[in-house]
């Protein structure tokens, strides 16, 4: 237990690199290669809800809206629009995610409490809704389809997407890449004040921040983590279904957070990985698992509140008490 | 333009919508504003009261019966909910007790596919209310009015309880100032468990008096959490009045827009709820502060 | 610990850890047939019959030796109705269990995620869902199958059927989303050609129990049949407001599927005088004789006799196997130029044949409509005619955007 103990210590202190190592490996060492990918996505996605819930202190219920609008964006642009590279086509999806995340953010920052919670949630709906019906444009109930997984061309030289596990290692870069972005921003100031607004917002104002602007640019950085990982969820599995935008898949990923750890910084992936996990082994072999996930999760919310990762690194990070 | 008859048969719809919102909103309303509490389960419940009532209506072949003990096997079980599972939770995040009884009702609905099977079960009305009442306008169905009657019947009970008992006193004071009523040194944990116990057992009514309109099968919940919340937070988290208003205003704007803009059906509740919200901070009933 | 011993035991780790094994190459390995279901969801009850045709397929071919000698194994997976989880499950399908074919998919949303990994992977698919979609372009290909019906048969078929029969002015409810708008359409075109008056239509959300909203017009617009397109729960909470408004005392109703779970969860009463189409019911077997062999199968290894979806993934399987040992190989191109010249086959109803341009399955159908009293647990339909399998139902390749 001490040596687990003094992995995830170093772990906790060189974040980033312990992501460029371990997911270097990770799918020769898992027994499901498929999910690899999977893990990375929803752990990113996770991240992103993180950045808002476990260090800013805010719970969105809402969140596959940003996470489908990157989706969306990206595959509206490669399947519809014919944009012919790979990375215009994420683009499209992260900027679509990003503007999401700026324009109902401000709506729903202008409230607290739950009722910022059901405002995320009343917009993620409206978009579901929206995505449902303009079926000429996303596909409608029946998703987007046909979306290209093009090659990364740089001259002579490319690289194709195609094979699983070339797949893979594109998103690791990427996924990387964010995850050492979610590094810098906790590490400033900004960050810090940040986790002074989980602590206690009144005081975080009464030092003069403007907290509402950081709450809002967290929301906006939080969607576009969401959106990148919705972006490449399309490339992954060429086609959007409209339940990215449902309100199933935000509390899929609320569920994630709280497994691995809310407000730590691996919590997340750790999270993704467990509940994936579970829900595939668990549905080979019981057809009522959710209530298997169900009581788990419940279990966690009762007596392991810091989530398996937050549990291990002792939870400085941790969820506090009201 | 619909004539004046198809406004009125609609309206007269969206009433009986409304009355189901309302009892799933003051169980939601009475449990946050006394206790904090955002209870997602809210439509797990609701959904077995559907189920309790088709088990006992097979077992004592009495809808009335049913009509009575549905509602308080529900209560009963929310009673054990708050007792050995919620109250843990007290003290630490306003969240937590949302997440609990999220992870609950996924057990609740997958655990009643266990029992009951998967496939949904028929709830019949009693015959006496089986046929339809000529209203001029429209021929209505009697169970319905029937509906529209017993939750007006069931408002004014708890009308009187909350105003005129001692006890409806300490859940009114421990809405407005939980911490005033502890200081005054009245045990809130007993007051806690009843009033879960009635928000549910409202849910679980509510469960049994539309499943003769519905059926009864597991996933009939999932969508009445959503719009219950929308509810309250329309009329205003911890009102009850509130939840009588915003019930019967989003039973309505559910109906009228299904008569004039069916595409728009869905999104026009989300979008009522928002534009309160911006307006209105914390509802149209609520008090300032309560949730933030 | 020596650094020999110490390799030894981290090669050891390592081969332990990539589990599943590395199969060895055996030419006697399993055939497996990956068959993603919603087992879990508003149509897990669907989703167990079609297990359950699945398993007898399985039975059956093995207790005949096998499929060219090897075993068939079918893997089943959990779809939850969701076309992300179905994509993944089906690449794991693929490439984790290595299954050289897939059967499967129920709602239609998720059948073309499956399809999108399968040919992709370039792996066989048959599907099981309806769905007009699947055997047009863009979404088939040469080795994408289509075995059970799809709106356009239906709705044309129903439709016809309804306005020779019942009545000429009609009123359609119908979910609004892809199937319910489909059929609606095809409905529609239908009534016009047979000569009858659309006096309306209500789209409605799809999953929303509450029809009293639009129950009123419609009682007012006095038409003589009301045709609902309204899937699942929905088709229950339709008919039981149908009747509390009194509605069927003055128009009739019909719909263009009526699955047998409809009736066992909604009971004959609520059912009484509906009249829909099915692809296959279990009493048929007094007059097929396929019908009564599969009959007979299921009631004695499930002690239930198959339902109308059941036989979609019995057939599928089937066919997986016809076309392996017509080609001799697992190929996906192979199986599917082999089904594609051996078009024909009766598994459970009767003559069934995939047409060449577009892998879509042509099949008898039936019209049917509820007892007016259960007999024992699963007497609950009765047959009113027969429609024998024509092409002109579906549209033609060339509507498809196939050549």
């Amino acid at each position: 237990m001490s040596a687990l103990r003094a992995v995830a210590d170093q772990v906790r202190a060189h974040p980033v690199l312990a992501f460029w190592i371990f997911f270097a490996v990770f799918p020769f060492i898992v027994p499901n290669r498929t999910m690899a990918t999977q893990v990375l996505v929803f752990g990113l996605l996770a991240m992103g809800f993180n950045l808002l819930y476990g260090y800013t202190g805010l719970l969105s219920f809402g969140h596959a809206a940003y996470y489908g609008l990157g989706a969306y964006g990206c595959g509206i642009a490669l399947a519809k629009l014919g944009v012919g590279s790979l990375w215009l086509g994420l683009g499209s999806g992260f900027l679509l995610a990003a503007l999401g995340g700026a324009i109902i953010g401000f709506f729903c920052l202008r409230r607290r409490g739950i009722y910022f919670a059901m405002l995320t949630l009343a917009f993620a709906q409206m978009l579901y809704f929206i995505g449902f019906h303009l079926a000429d444009v996303t596909g409608g109930d029946d998703g987007l389809r046909g979306i290209p997984q093009l090659a990364l061309g740089l001259g002579p030289w490319h690289y194709s997407i195609e094979n699983t596990l070339s797949f893979y290692y594109f998103a690791y870069v990427l996924v990387g890449l964010a995850v050492a972005a979610l590094k810098r921003i906790l590490d400033s100031p900004f960050g810090a004040v940040l986790q002074a607004i989980r602590e206690n917002s009144s005081r975080a104002e009464a030092c003069g921040y403007d907290v509402n602007r950081v709450k809002h640019l967290s929301f906006v950085f939080s969607a576009c983590f969401a959106g990148l990982a919705g972006s490449l969820d399309a490339l992954r599995l060429t086609l959007v279904p409209v339940e990215s935008l449902y309100w199933t898949t935000s509390g899929q990923v609320v569920m994630m957070t709280l497994l691995g750890g809310a407000g730590t910084f691996f919590g997340p992936f750790v999270g993704a990985a467990t509940f994936l996990v579970l829900e595939e082994r668990l549905s080979l072999v019981l057809e009522s698992w959710p209530l298997v996930i169900g009581a788990i999760f419940s279990a966690f919310v009762l007596f392991l509140p810091k989530g398996i990762w937050g549990t291990l690194t002792g939870g400085i990070h941790g969820r506090q008490s009201a | 333009m619909p004539e004046l008859s198809t406004l009125l048969a609609q309206i007269f719809t969206g009433l009986v919508l409304g009355m189901i919102y309302i009892l799933l909103a003051i169980g939601l309303s009475l449990i946050f504003g006394l206790m904090t509490v955002v209870n997602f389960a809210h439509g797990a419940l609701f959904m077995l009261g559907a189920y309790f009532g088709v088990f006992l209506l097979t077992y004592t072949k009495s809808f009335w019966v049913a009509l009575i003990v549905a509602p308080l096997m529900v209560g009963a079980l929310g009673l054990l909910m708050e007792r050995f599972l919620i109250r843990r939770l007290y003290g630490r995040s306003p969240d937590d007790p949302l997440l609990l009884t999220f992870g609950l009702s996924l057990i609740l609905v997958e655990g009643v596919k266990v029992f009951w099977g998967k496939i949904g079960l028929t709830l019949d009305p009693p015959r006496a209310l089986a046929g339809a009442v000529d209203l001029g306008f429209m021929a209505f169905p009697a169970y319905r009015l029937f509906l529209i009657a017993i939750t007006i019947a069931v408002l004014i009970g708890l009308y009187f309880f909350l105003g005129r008992t001692n006890i409806g006193l300490i859940i009114r004071a421990g809405s407005r100032d939980p911490l005033m009523v502890r200081a005054l040194g009245i045990d809130l944990g007993r007051v806690w468990l009843v009033v879960f116990g009635i928000g549910t057992a409202l849910a679980g009514l509510a469960g049994i008096l539309a499943g003769p309109m519905r059926g009864a099968y597991a996933e009939m919940g999932v969508t009445m959490v959503i719009e219950s919340f929308v509810v309250i937070v329309v009329g205003g988290m911890g009102s009850l009045l509130g939840a009588v208003v915003a019930g019967l205003l989003i039973g309505q704007v559910v109906g009228l827009t299904t008569l004039f803009l069916p595409k728009a059906a869905e999104i026009m509740v989300f979008l009522v709820m928002a534009v309160v919200l911006l307006v209105r901070p914390s509802g149209l009933f609520g008090e300032a502060g309560l949730a933030e | 610990m020596d650094r020999r011993s110490f390799l030894a035991t981290t090669t050891a780790g390592a081969a332990a850890l990539s589990f599943p094994a590395i199969l060895r190459a055996q030419s006697k390995d399993p055939l497996r047939i990956g068959c993603p279901l919603p087992l879990t969801g508003p149509f897990a009850a669907l989703a167990a019959d079609m297990q359950r045709g699945a398993q007898l397929a399985e039975e059956q071919l093995n207790a005949a030796g096998g499929v060219m000698g090897r075993k068939v194994e079918v893997l089943f997976r959990d779809d939850q109705l969701k076309p992300a989880v179905g994509a993944q499950r089906t690449k794991e399908l693929i490439e984790n269990d290595k299954a050289q074919f897939i059967v499967g998919g129920l709602a239609a949303h998720v059948q073309m995620a499956i399809n999108e990994q399968t040919k992709k992977s370039k792996v066989l698919y048959i599907s099981t869902s309806q769905s007009d979609e699947i055997s047009a372009k863009p979404d088939t290909s040469p080795i994408t199958f289509h075995e059970a019906l799809n709106p356009t048969i239906t709705s044309r078929v129903m439709g016809t059927w309804i306005a020779q029969n019942l009545g000429k002015k009609w009123w359609i409810i119908y979910a609004d989303y892809a199937w319910g708008k489909q059929n609606n359409a095809v409905l529609t075109e239908t009534l016009a050609k047979q000569g009858g008056t659309l006096l309306g239509t209500t789209p409605y959300p799809l999953g929303s129990a509450e029809f009293s909203a639009h129950l009123p017009k419609i009682q007012a617009a006095r038409p003589d049949v009301l045709v609902n397109v309204a899937p699942g729960a929905d088709n229950i909470a339709l008919h039981k407001q149908v009747i509390s408004f009194g509605m069927k005392k003055t128009m009739k109703m019909a719909q263009p599927l009526l699955w047998i779970s409809y009736l066992k969860e909604g009971g004959p009463e609520l059912y009484q005088d509906v009249y829909g189409a099915i692809n296959w019911y279990w009493e048929l077997q007094d007059s097929i004789p396929t019908a009564k062999k599969f009959v007979e199968a299921s009631m004695k290894k499930f002690n239930l006799p198959p339902g109308d979806y059941g036989a979609y993934s019995y057939s599928g399987v089937l066919e997986v196997a016809r076309g392996v040992e017509l080609a001799k190989s697992t190929d996906a191109d192979q199986v599917a130029n082999a089904l594609r010249k051996n078009p024909t086959y009766d598994h459970f109803k009767g003559k069934q044949w995939w047409r060449t341009c577009d892998n879509k399955s042509f099949q008898d159908l039936w019209i049917v409509k509820a007892k007016d009293k259960a007999k024992g647990d699963w007497g609950l339909m009765d047959i009113v005619a027969k429609v024998p399998a024509n092409e002109e139902y579906d549209r033609t390749c060339k509507e498809k955007g196939l050549a």
